[in-house]
């Protein structure tokens, strides 16, 4: 069995264990400079606010209610990674599916105990970090994903917050009856259209269609969808990314390296595909999450596994800010002394590019002027390498322009900076 | 009048990084001393005051409430979430919506907070919202910054 644990609301409720007053309150957490909502709480949604409107769409009567913040992505990354090491303590086999979820495999428990596991999974996060989270046990990670959204929205689990579905029992054939296809993991909306032409509206009319069948008319990945819906094992998490939301790139090395440059060329390589996928899909990026480990079945080894969110300066989709993001977040995450087997990054906080305004010290480029400022990175890369690092830099914004006013929302840095933390009396 | 000090060892000068070994005797040719199976790593801070990492969060003090169990203003708590709150520790704890850090008492059926500092009255917990929010397991006291 593998188990999906997914943080509800996780920016919000990240803001919210530092400042309890946020606690039942509407609260929205807005995007980098460009003040989209990424983030909402309940009493948020509640109030009809969509994700991804724009801040100055909102209706003053809502804006006046609610608590908006600017986005404080170096807490979200490290209250991330602690709540990635509580669900350590109770597998070895963790995987970061996202900035707030990760598959936690429980091959060879006793399935019968699992209920149990969960719970005192969720019950440590909420204590160790603040965090509530839901989780969804079930054979294959498509059905994990459906117990999990079972557990955080199904009156009959969520009480409790976790859902253990088997693949044959009443309870999952229920479940995925009410389910609309398109709401299943990895089918995207234009799929879930032919899909209907088909005669499948459900996750359960996918689960009963015939495999070959689909994989002629879509491809091998929605074909694996099907064989996962019956309860067998067929994806690996690299095949799959959800679309629209993030984009993640990853790999493992084919050897463990404890070389920094090693690293630096696969986070970059990595950076570049992610921004690929990023432009294809005509979005943008507001952070970087970059992560690193050793290979936990090595246990003769020295362990570390880290992550770090290096937050875009503005809403991109340009290559070189991305990778320049990643090579920062990789300098504050390499440590000497490991032999580091799995390097990768994910972009978080997508949103379309179309919707995206320029701020007020952008202008658009012309074909022109990116050829020319690609050769001028290519000269001051080559200069920073031959001459040492931060020869030659870019200008950095200064405090108090445009782009610094739009994070004035931003609450401390409560867990990365000596000068930001919480103060009690 | 005197106090006792010893010396411990080296301090890790690379926070969080992996300390390297110091060899416990001198090398010498011959045979190995069965003493070197043990080898002394360098003195890391961090790990000795953290103990849990994942649940381990850095607060700074304000006021003077607490200075009888010399918590200065200003001063590192280190607070641990995954301890319980048992009577008698002192805990950060959000009482109304404030946050605080006294210590938890317990007087027949009734839990107080209580300063360490006379001037400041016991607070019962009877009738408030409150929730404790970690344990305070260290002081860090900083000898050279300036006091007000």
């Amino acid at each position: 069995m593998i188990a999906l644990v997914d943080c509800n609301n996780f920016y919000v409720s990240c803001e919210r264990v530092f400042d309890p007053m946020l606690e039942g309150r509407p609260v929205g957490v807005l995007s980098n400079n460009d003040g989209c909502v990424v983030a909402r709480s309940n009493e948020l949604k509640a109030l009809g606010v969509e994700m991804g409107t724009a801040m100055h769409l909102l209706p003053p009567a809502i804006r006046r209610q609610a608590v908006l913040l600017s986005s404080n992505y170096a807490l979200y990354g490290d209250m991330s990674q602690r709540v990635t090491e509580v669900l350590g303590e109770f597998s070895p086999h963790v995987e970061v599916y996202s900035i707030d979820e990760s598959f936690v495999g429980f091959q060879g428990f006793d399935p019968d105990s699992l209920e149990a596991r969960g719970q005192a999974m969720r019950d440590t996060v909420r204590q160790w970090t603040g965090i509530p989270v839901c989780v969804g046990f079930a054979p294959t990670r498509v059905l994990a994903k459906v117990a999990n959204q079972a557990a955080k929205k199904h009156p009959a689990y969520k009480q409790h917050g976790v859902c253990k579905l088997t693949a044959d029992s009443e309870a999952t054939k229920a479940l995925l009856k009410q389910l609309p296809v398109t709401e299943l993991w990895g089918v995207a909306r234009r799929t879930g259209e032919r899909l209907s032409v088909m005669g499948i509206d459900t996750a359960w009319d996918l689960r009963e269609a015939d495999a070959k069948r689909i994989r002629q008319r879509f491809s091998v990945v929605q074909e694996r969808i099907v064989w996962e819906l019956r309860g067998q094992s067929a994806i690996q998490l690299d095949d799959m990314s959800l679309p629209k939301k993030q984009i993640m790139v990853s790999r493992s090395f084919g050897r463990l390296t404890g070389n920094p440059h090693d690293l630096r060329e696969a986070l970059r390589h990595h950076a570049a595909r992610a921004a690929e996928k990023l432009r294809k899909q005509q979005s943008v990026t507001s952070a970087v999450m970059v992560f690193l480990r050793t290979n936990p079945f090595r246990t003769d080894l020295p362990q570390y596994q880290q992550r770090v969110v290096v937050s875009l300066e503005r809403p991109t989709d340009d290559s070189r800010d991305i990778i320049a993001s990643a090579v920062q977040g990789l300098r504050r995450l390499w440590r000497k002394g490991y032999a580091y087997h799995k390097a990768g990054l994910m972009l978080l906080d997508l949103s379309p590019k179309a919707n995206r305004q320029l701020t007020l010290t952008e202008t658009p480029q012309t074909d022109e002027e990116a050829k020319r400022s690609e050769r001028l990175m290519a000269t001051m890369d080559k200069l920073n390498r031959e001459l040492g690092k931060g020869t030659v830099q870019l200008g950095l914004p200064r405090k108090g322009n445009a782009w610094a006013l739009r994070s004035e929302r931003r609450t401390p840095r409560y867990t990365t900076q000596w000068n930001e933390l919480l103060v009690v009396k | 009048m005197s106090s006792n000090v010893s010396l411990l060892g080296r301090a890790d000068t690379m926070a969080s990084s992996l300390p390297l070994p110091l060899y416990s005797t001198a090398v010498r040719a011959g045979f190995p001393s069965p003493a070197d199976d043990h080898l002394d790593t360098e003195l890391d801070l961090h790990r000795y005051v953290v103990k849990r990492p994942a649940s381990t969060y850095f607060a700074r003090a304000e006021g003077y409430s607490m200075i009888g169990d010399s918590i200065h203003p200003g001063d590192l708590l280190v607070v641990d979430r995954s301890l319980e709150a048992l009577p008698g520790r002192i805990v950060v704890i959000c009482v109304d919506g404030e946050m605080t850090v006294k210590r938890l008492e317990r007087v027949g059926q009734r839990t107080y907070l209580k300063a360490s500092n006379p001037n400041f009255k016991p607070i019962p917990l009877d009738g408030r919202e409150s929730q404790v929010w970690g344990v305070v397991t260290d002081v860090i006291h900083n000898l050279l910054r300036a006091l007000p």
